[in-house]
């Protein structure tokens, strides 16, 4: 599979319609790759025409921007929304709800306008309208699937149902943690602190998180944030538990089933 | 006699609202501290959420149970109100129940119902006093209301609870005295009242005269325990009870993860860009403060947030790193906001204007491992009934830290340098982004 460059695309006249923003976790973090390889299969095979920015991309300053490092923040997305004025992108999906938050609501005052989706809705989108078809007997059928809201997708921006409607289509057995949609747990990396060890307390973040999804029983705990992904995939370790349970992105889950 | 008790109830009217007029506008003024922050668009989502959430409480009904508890105190506050404009004009012009002549029969049913309500406010502030003191429930437990504020939230209760035990008894002796033909309580029948004849049982046998001076009793210490009341609430609280509603008609309306913009950061950083559009003259007299450090650096808004809190602890309770031992708590946030805002409020009051204490919100009341403890999942947000934004003020603080002090734990500085010369918050090189397409 081939995967198209937008300064390649533009250099070829082409004008995709879709830009597929990878993020940093999507590109560098190797479990994320997966999900990047995952749901850039899913665009190929339902036939969009998309392209990611390569090597041109930079990080949104998500991060930088809630440590508190406004002057970063600035200085990454001024060159971002050239380069995305420059390609005059208009519409945007990414499997990183910290990059589609940054992108859809705080780009916009600073001059970066553009139609921004998360990777879930786009695959709402596409199984409601027939161009992703589920295998009758895909793997997850039947399985008992947990769903992690993402902080940044569910109380940042209310997409709730996406996510949930995409699982459904699997024919899995949906259960739910104790907190979940608007009383969803953090799974601990928001914020930046992905990026640095926990304050003193008596537990991580992740663990107890965890330790919630693994009382549901599921088998899988789909994630739709390659942050989750990791914070979670750690709380199941500690936990002892990774032999019993996988975490999945939905992407991932949805690669597998076509 | 009568002349002197109007008297009396004049003076003391002046004086309850004299004092809480005096305390609101040096609150106002605490609030005003803060920076200018234009809120003036979209009124009629605004309305909707003064509507909603502040009358309608739609975040309180997230749980039930409690939700209709605190439903019957606030409707017995808001429905009792009607009562005490009667009892005002009484003791204004002398009169007795002046309401009762005019609307005969609807006048029993409506002093019925407010029995109903006062009876049911006296119940439910006997269980929140137990929920408080004897139930396990965290959120009533935590460091942040030791002292003063676990006392102010009892004082609250009992203070209602002995406000409506009054009206119920000034009701009983009333209608006792009503019974009794005694003028002027006799001149308007209105029979006796649904849960005060109840009441009355304590009193009966009581000659007339000890009647009479129950009635006046209780009418006075009901009437004067709401101008005390009403003085108590901006040292409390309870203050919410009014602030809730600019509260909400000023609550944030962007989507939760959006972080306010600073255009002062971003103006500096197109400079550095496009050094052409840079002004000319550059102006020497601003050296630009980021973040906040203390009161005067947060929005008005914030500080508005602080003085609604009502510590109820819903934010702390859905807290990540609170639930997981981590020192951040929100409800400490904004009851460190308020505590010195009132700080800076006194200090001013003594001094004529702001004298440096050598204190500040943040090092002071806030330390750097609460800010860095936050991971921004607007849990706080979302879970408050009031409409108080903690995250706001907590960024603003972290941005103050590094921005100001350079401030970073270790691992951060170096994402930081990741993020400048890498674009990346990890140290690969942006060629290596492609990587992933090549395997």
């Amino acid at each position: 599979m081939k995967i198209p460059v937008m300064a390649d695309e533009k250099a070829q006249g082409r004008d995709p319609e879709l830009l597929f923003w990878v993020g940093c976790a999507g590109s560098f973090d190797q479990r994320a790759q997966k999900i990047t390889k995952a749901f850039a299969t899913i665009l190929d095979k339902v036939g969009i025409h998309y392209a990611i920015l390569g090597s041109e991309e930079m990080c949104t300053g998500d991060p930088v921007r809630r440590a508190g490092n406004e002057f970063m923040f600035q200085m990454m997305a001024y060159q971002n929304i050239n380069l995305l004025n420059q390609y005059q992108v208009k519409k945007i999906v990414t499997a990183c709800p910290h990059c589609f938050n940054t992108l859809k609501n705080e780009y916009p005052e600073l001059g970066g306008h553009y139609e921004v989706i998360h990777h879930t809705e786009l695959l709402q989108t596409l199984i409601d309208q027939g161009k992703i078809i589920i295998k009758d007997s895909g793997p997850f059928k039947g399985k008992k699937i947990t769903y992690h809201d993402s902080c940044y997708l569910g109380r940042s921006n209310n997409i709730y149902e996406a996510p949930r409607s995409v699982l459904e289509a699997l024919d899995a057995e949906l259960v739910e943690m104790k907190r979940c949609k608007k009383n969803g747990l953090c799974c601990g990396a928001g914020g930046a602190q992905m990026f640095k060890e926990e304050e003193k307390g008596n537990e991580r973040v992740n663990l107890e998180r965890s330790k919630e999804a693994i009382k549901t029983n599921a088998s899988i705990i789909a994630s739709a944030c390659p942050f989750c992904n990791t914070m979670m995939t750690d709380g199941i370790k500690l936990n002892e538990k990774e032999t019993d349970i996988e975490v999945m992105d939905i992407a991932e889950l949805i690669a597998k089933s076509i | 006699m009568e002349i002197l008790q109007q008297i009396l109830f004049l003076l003391s009217i002046a004086v309850s609202v004299g004092l809480f007029s005096k305390k609101i506008k040096q609150i106002r003024r605490n609030i005003f501290l803060g920076q200018p922050e234009v809120i003036n668009d979209h009124y009629i989502k605004r309305w909707k959420n003064v509507l909603l959430l502040a009358f309608g409480q739609k975040k309180m009904f997230k749980n039930l149970t409690v939700a209709f508890l605190h439903l019957f105190i606030y409707l017995g506050f808001i429905i009792i109100n009607i009562e005490i404009f009667e009892i005002i004009i009484d003791g204004i012009t002398g009169s007795h129940r002046i309401f009762a002549p005019y609307i005969p029969a609807l006048y029993p049913l409506l002093i019925n119902s407010f029995e109903f309500l006062a009876a049911s406010v006296i119940i439910v502030c006997v269980i929140f006093l137990i929920r408080r003191n004897i139930l396990p429930i965290l959120r009533f437990k935590s460091n942040e209301l030791k002292g003063w504020p676990s006392k102010d939230a009892n004082l609250i209760l009992l203070i209602e609870i002995i406000l409506m035990s009054l009206f119920l008894s000034m009701n009983a002796a009333d209608s006792m005295l009503q019974q009794a033909n005694q003028e002027p309580y006799s001149l308007h029948k209105t029979g006796p009242f649904l849960i005060s004849s109840y009441v009355s049982i304590l009193f009966s046998g009581c000659p007339i005269h000890v009647l009479i001076f129950l009635e006046r009793i209780c009418w006075w210490l009901h009437i004067l325990g709401i101008f005390i009341f009403l003085n108590y609430l901006p040292w409390s609280k309870h203050l919410h009870i009014l602030l809730a509603f600019p509260n909400a008609f000023y609550a944030r309306l962007t989507p939760q993860g959006k972080i306010h913009n600073m255009p002062t950061v971003q103006q500096e950083v197109l400079y550095s860009f496009q050094p052409e559009l840079a002004p000319t003259q550059t102006d020497s007299t601003s050296h630009l403060k980021f973040g906040a450090k203390d009161i005067q650096d947060l929005s008005w808004k914030n500080i508005l947030d602080a003085y609604t809190c009502t510590e109820c602890g819903r934010c702390s309770s859905a807290c990540p790193a609170n639930q997981t031992g981590k020192l951040l708590s929100p409800r400490k946030i904004m009851m460190n906001t308020r505590d010195r805002a009132e700080e800076i409020g006194n200090n001013i009051d003594k001094n004529g204007s702001f004298t440096d204490d050598s204190k500040s919100l943040l090092f002071d009341y806030i330390t750097e491992e609460e800010l860095r403890a936050c991971t921004t999942c607007n849990a706080c947000v979302e879970e408050c009934p009031v409409s108080i934004n903690p995250l706001d003020i907590i960024i603003q603080l972290r941005r103050y830290l590094v921005m100001e002090q350079s401030s970073a734990p270790s691992e951060w500085t170096a994402m930081f340098t990741n993020v400048e010369n890498n674009f990346a918050p990890w140290k690969f090189s942006p060629d290596d982004r492609i990587n992933w397409t090549k395997e």
